[in-house]
């Protein structure tokens, strides 16, 4: 049916267009193009049989705003005081929640039952530019600041040259396909090992040789052959079947590269050795020695670690705490605005589907890696520019976080120019489960053969099959988008509502979510659990007819979860999603007859042994080669000619500077139960070290969270990057007054944290990757530091992702991260009052250092200001460190400190200058306590490890010192001027005011 | 007991700390679904309260608030009645009604605020933040004395983060900002620390005309707000509780935007005692 409806709404004459104004801003700073005057407006192009008088209703009921819009109905705003314009429409198949909802709207207007599940309402946006902008000028600003060609369809035009009116063709992004249900058989029976790495390519399965060759081996298997026949299957694989495969076996779902046998060769020492799988080694294998650590001494909070979505952990004495951090780089490379918003709602899918499912969401956390915003190199084809991968990407989290209802506590940016190809994007949520659900466990999941398998939430559509490998050949403007996808948080919302609801009034036996390789993911691996899995196709909703058989089986649409289901529970579980208004279809049953059995209607289109599915991926073999690097500090010590230029620089730099600007963007207290946010103090411009939440208004017990990432340290020692990193995140929990964990017999101190690899591709080509056994090297390196540092400390790791590989190729040339390790913690704390945060609290207070400051300016950000890299990167002295630590709960134990900083980037003199102005009050210090022997500048930047800045009342000077002793540096003094002053001996080194560190702080990132 | 009824579904989500405010002001409180009034029959007569929470209900797709605004208006009950009709008569018998942000903007755009002459017509709206951005920031706010609505009862100013993309209310004329002010419906504004009229981004963090951040109607039943009092439960929820702890180590360990919660339902017990 085609009716070609529209309605066009505007703000009328007078009404300021903030929207407008503000893309004005952006094509001023960021591109050097003068728009003048922008005015935006929105487009719907309706499918449904109205008639005139219905669709001016409708209008004017539902689209306009009464005070502030006009509205124009199959008629269009033809301005003639405007030079040009772009309509920005969705492609087809992408994500349309503004067309839905006006879908929604419409039913209601009119109290009618329709269709809302498949698109009808397309909504685009307009731009009137009163400048007339160059062709190039007029393209750069649509796809730089409105939108992006993989998702976005752009129209241009300009004034009639008669009448002066700019007239808009729109274009309207229907899918419009055949139906092709043929299931096609794939011969690997007789290929030469040439033609079956030919064929993986072509087909684009991403198997490799050894992987190929066991699938065609496979189906030689005479028991295989046996049953196909039986069942009336060809003795070849179905298209289906070696997707299943290819998916099933990718790197994304069996971590072959952490579990591959690799041989480590270090030239330094001439010493060889083998490491048969990184993740049993150090991952699984550090776990495991805690666990037993934990046992020995009563700690048994380990409630279930890597076996499920998310790890879990026992919080209170009826609530377990779940967590989870997930990556998201290739598609924010493409996407950053769907890339980021499907990461953060698939993130949130983890906990939400961890043993039975429904835990209730506590809170978002996200670390994100960026090139610079003021890259000037010219983009290769394809790369976005760095900035608007920024702006995308907190665009994303701020819609996926703050629509979902789930607070956004705890974050970082790190900026480094090897992250302008691939954006690293990682998405945290923690959620809270009770024990139980009506007398069941919650963190089990049991499944047995006859239980139901429902699909709930969104459709299924093209998106995610094949990613970006669509050929040109095969896109016409109605094919519909696959590479990236839109997120729709208000669909997830809806199935989080429900989810919860269900499983509490025990209608759910248990749950996973669906993301990578969507349902041939999550329903072959509950498959496992009982042995076998019957799935009709046919039964599966879409988003649009067209779609093959396999490509229903293996898309990764979004905002899905799988349910296991219990027959008698079938009627109440529908009754209730149609009350909360989410999709549910029924689509198999669950069986033991150790077979994954694909149909669609009456057709088979795979069967597949689950054994072979889940076991019979070969195991792969990696090389890894160490050559020191004789990196050196330079001959010269690098010296600040002014410490207060040098400081007022570092607090401006990108690394160092505020993220005020996007931390607001991002609801933190939705919920009501943030205690310690991003941003503290009297003003809210005090940087705190980590996040604390407490679990419900019944209780001040509660969680700290963290994150620990320092990529660059990697450049002078892997090892050291991890061991640091680990060591950050730990002193920032310590820092707001958390508990190292074990150090009693069971005192319930749960700590939970999630490791996240993201590396360049590590696996060495002669000529696509010479280095590559030098980079699997250092990720050997990393996984080690993880084994020490956690083992020493009794800190579990409970779940993680490893993605291998964020290499950007385009042109010939390949921008390659460097290999990054992010640890992100959460810890039990008994009693959130007692939190300490890091601005001053009083003038008169003492200021102490905690720790040593050692000669290490290695890869710092001082020497990143003076462009050098040097060779004394900070190291962890574990040993030292967990002794303060524990120095330090002894000193919270009886509340002696009143505030505390971690140092990190920019060392003592960031963090002093932080707490200052954070608070409202100066500091007057003096380094005379410290080493003698470091230069000024080690004393003020060096980035050493393991240290605070920590302030307590002068009554308490003595209690204070006895506990710490040495390691507490008396410095000076907090004062009622607000100005920061640094002395040494009798030299003032610094001598700022706050609002002068304050404005260099809050300015180093221009939007 | 005070009973209160909080809605949600469909993208709110403020309803626990919504529910958690009337219970700890002494209040009962039932989180239903939006659906189970709209369509399973669900009763609001049969509470007190009856309360919009924040959140972003549609994903704020044509306008904030708007497509839920318009199933309480054009949705047909299964009395043939709209969920609108039942909220008058709600209104009728002496009850009250309050919205927080998605919550606030829903009762704008039904009419229910400021309506000055008791017409149910959209009289306001809220625009994007002059910003253009969603801003995540603690403000402010100075009680109107010349107001008369028993949610503000007792307080003068009251420090509240506000939590919008879309809080910038327009009257769009002078006529209706001038009822708004004689009639005093613009019973709280945005302010600084010390209670003087905000003059500028961030103390009124959106643009509001009159540096309105909230409304009653002329009943004084009907009282919405963007800020969000039900964030403020707790003094552990306030961004500087370390200092304010510290200067003053007795300090109450409740949040002042619970006062809100507190006033309107003493107000209702009261009320009630008075009818016994």
């Amino acid at each position: 049916m085609k009716n070609n409806n529209t309605i066009q709404r505007f703000f009328k004459e007078g009404i300021r267009d903030a929207k407008g104004e503000s893309i004005r801003h952006k094509a001023k700073h960021q591109l050097g193009i003068q728009t003048g005057q922008v005015k935006t407006g929105q487009l719907f192009s309706i499918n449904y049989e109205l008639n005139d008088e219905q669709l001016r209703a409708f209008a004017e009921g539902c689209i306009k705003d009464k005070i502030t819009d006009e509205a124009f109905v199959n008629t269009y705003f033809e301005p003639t005081q405007f030079a040009c314009a772009v309509a920005v429409a969705q492609l087809p198949g992408v994500t349309d929640d503004e067309g839905t909802s006006a879908q929604m709207a419409l039913a209601d207007f009119f109290n009618l039952k329709l269709d809302v599940n498949t698109q009808h309402i397309f909504s685009q946006s307009i731009y009137f530019f009163e400048n007339k902008l160059t062709e190039e000028q007029l393209q750069l600003v649509a796809k730089r600041l409105l939108g992006n060609p993989l998702i976005n369809h752009f129209t241009y035009a300009r004034p009639d040259a008669i009448t002066g009116k700019i007239e808009l063709e729109y274009y309207v992004p229907e899918v419009i396909m055949e139906i092709d249900n043929t299931v096609n058989y794939v011969t690997l029976e007789g290929l030469s090992d040439e033609e079956l790495v030919q064929l993986s390519k072509v087909q684009v399965l991403a198997l490799n040789l050894a992987e190929m060759q066991a699938i065609r081996d496979h189906y030689q298997n005479p028991e295989i052959q046996a049953k196909r026949k039986e069942i009336g299957l060809q003795m070849q694989p179905t298209d289906c079947e070696l997707e299943v495969l290819a998916q099933t076996w990718s790197e994304h779902c069996k971590h072959k590269e952490f579990n591959a046998i690799i041989y480590y060769n270090d030239k330094s020492t001439g010493k060889e050795k083998t490491i048969k799988s990184l993740f049993k080694t150090f991952i699984k294998g550090t776990t495991d020695k805690v666990a037993e650590s934990l046992k020995a001494n009563n700690n048994e909070w380990l409630v279930k670690v890597f076996s499920d979505n998310a790890g879990v952990v026992k919080a209170t004495t009826d609530k377990l705490f779940v967590w989870k951090v997930e990556t998201h780089n290739s598609p924010s490379a493409l996407d950053p605005y769907g890339g980021a918003i499907t990461g953060i709602l698939g993130n949130n899918r983890d906990p939400l589907g961890t043993g039975v499912g429904g835990a209730k969401l506590l809170f978002n956390t996200n670390v994100l890696c960026f090139g610079s915003p003021e890259y000037d190199k010219p983009l290769l084809t394809g790369q976005l520019h760095p900035r608007q991968i920024m702006e995308g990407v907190v665009a994303g989290i701020e819609a996926g976080g703050n629509k979902s209802g789930v607070p956004t506590v705890n974050g970082a940016i790190v900026f480094d120019e090897r992250y302008s190809g691939k954006p690293l994007v990682y998405c945290g949520t923690g959620g809270i489960l009770p024990y139980d659900f009506k007398g069941k466990a919650s963190w089990e999941k049991p499944i047995d053969a006859g239980d139901h398998i429902i699909m709930a939430g969104g459709r299924v559509g093209k998106d995610g099959i094949h990613g970006a490998t669509f050929s040109s050949i095969e896109i016409d403007e109605h094919s519909p988008m696959s590479a990236v996808q839109i997120g729709s948080p208000i669909t997830q919302k809806k199935v989080y509502d429900f989810m919860v609801i269900a499983c509490q009034k025990g209608l759910i036996k248990t749950s996973t979510d669906n993301g990578a390789g969507g349902l041939s993911s999550s329903v072959g691996e509950l498959a496992q659990i009982p042995g076998g899995a019957i799935i009709h196709l046919d039964k599966v909703p879409l988003k649009y007819s067209g779609l093959k058989p396999w490509e229903i089986f293996v898309s990764e649409s979004q905002e899905r979860m799988s349910l296991v289901v219990e027959t008698h529970n079938l009627a109440p579980l529908f009754e209730l999603a149609e009350l909360m208004e989410v999709e549910l279809s029924n689509i198999g049953i669950f069986t033991d007859t150790g077979y994954l059995d694909i149909r669609y209607e009456e057709e088979k289109i795979a069967l597949i042994q689950m054994d072979f599915l889940h076991e019979g991926v070969p195991q792969k073999i990696m090389y890894a080669e160490w050559e020191n690097l004789n990196l050196t500090e330079p001959e010269t010590a690098v010296i600040s000619e002014d410490y207060n230029d040098t400081l007022l620089k570092l607090m401006g730099s990108l690394n160092i500077c505020s993220r005020e600007h996007i931390i607001r963007q991002y609801d933190h207290e939705v919920k009501g139960k943030t205690i310690v946010k991003p941003l503290m103090g009297p003003h809210g411009k005090a940087p705190q070290d980590a996040g604390v939440m407490r679990f419900a208004f019944d209780t001040y017990e509660g969680v700290a969270i963290s994150n620990g990432i320092l990529p660059r340290y990697g450049d002078i020692d892997a090892y050291e990057m991890s061991a640091g990193a680990f060591d950050e995140a730990i002193r920032q929990i310590v820092s707001v007054g958390g508990r190292l964990p074990n150090t009693q017999s069971n005192d319930g101190i749960f700590w939970s944290v999630n490791d996240n690899f993201c590396v360049p591709d590590s696996f060495y080509d002669e000529v696509g990757n010479p280095d590559g056994k030098q980079k699997l090297a250092k990720l050997v390196q990393i996984c080690e530091a993880l084994y020490d540092m956690a083992t020493y400390f009794d800190i579990p790791l409970t779940s993680g992702k490893d993605s291998m590989k964020n290499d950007f190729k385009a042109d010939g040339q390949k921008i390659s991260v460097p290999p990054t390790i992010l640890y992100s913690m959460t810890a039990k704390l008994d009693d959130v009052r007692k939190t300490i945060t890091s601005e001053f609290k009083m003038e008169g207070d003492l200021i102490y250092q905690l720790g040593e400051t050692y000669n290490e300016l290695g890869a710092s950000e001082f020497y990143q200001l003076q462009g050098v890299l040097g060779a004394n990167v900070p190291k962890v002295r574990k040993e030292a460190a967990k002794a303060l630590y524990l120095k330090v709960m002894q000193a919270n134990e009886q509340g002696l400190i009143e505030s505390s900083h971690d140092l990190s980037d920019g060392g003592l003199a960031v963090a002093l200058a932080e707490s200052a102005f954070g608070a409202g009050f100066g500091a007057e210090i003096s380094l005379d306590a410290l080493p003698t022997d470091l230069t000024n500048e080690a004393l003020l930047f060096a980035e050493s490890h393991s240290r605070f800045l920590v302030t307590i009342q002068a009554e308490q000077q003595e209690a204070f010192e006895a506990i710490l002793g040495e390691r507490a540096i008396f410095l000076g003094k907090v004062s009622s001027t607000p100005t920061v002053v640094i002395k040494r001996q009798d030299q003032v080194l610094v001598q700022l005011k706050n609002s002068e560190l304050q404005h260099a702080w809050s300015n180093g990132l221009s939007f | 007991m005070v009973k209160a009824l909080v809605l949600t579904g469909f993208g709110i989500n403020c309803e626990e700390e919504t529910a958690a405010a009337y219970r700890l002001a002494g209040a009962e409180a039932d989180i239903v679904h939006f659906n189970e009034v709209l369509i399973s029959g669900f009763s609001i007569h049969n509470y007190d309260i009856l309360h919009f929470p924040g959140g972003f209900s549609f994903g704020d797709d044509l306008s904030s608030g708007k497509v839920m605004a318009n199933k309480i208006r054009y949705k047909k009950l299964a009395t043939g009645k709209t969920l609108l009709d039942e909220i008058k008569h709600f209104i009728n018998e002496g009850k009250y009604v309050m919205g927080i942000c998605n919550g606030f903007q829903m009762l704008v755009r039904l009419g229910l605020l400021p309506n000055t002459n008791l017409s149910f017509e959209q009289q306001a709206t809220l625009a994007h933040n002059d910003s253009a951005k969603y801003e995540d920031r603690w403000v402010y706010c100075k009680v109107n004395s010349m107001s008369d609505t028993p949610f503000l009862t007792g307080i003068d100013i009251i420090p509240v983060p506000v939590r919008h993309g879309e809080g910038k209310l327009v009257f769009g004329n002078d006529t209706m900002r001038q009822i708004v002010k004689t009639k005093a419906l613009n019973c709280l504004s945005y302010c600084t620390e010390d209670g003087s009229p905000a003059t500028a981004f961030p103390e009124n963090p959106n643009g509001s005309e009159l540096n309105c951040a909230a409304l009653c109607d002329p009943t004084g039943q009907v009282f919405g707000l963007m800020p969000h009092p039900e964030a403020f439960l707790s003094l552990y929820n306030h961004p500087n509780w370390g200092q304010m702890k510290r200067k003053n180590p007795n300090i109450s360990e409740e949040g002042a935007g619970l006062k809100i919660f507190q006033n309107i339902v003493n107000h209702i017990t009261v009320q009630k005692e008075v009818s016994i």
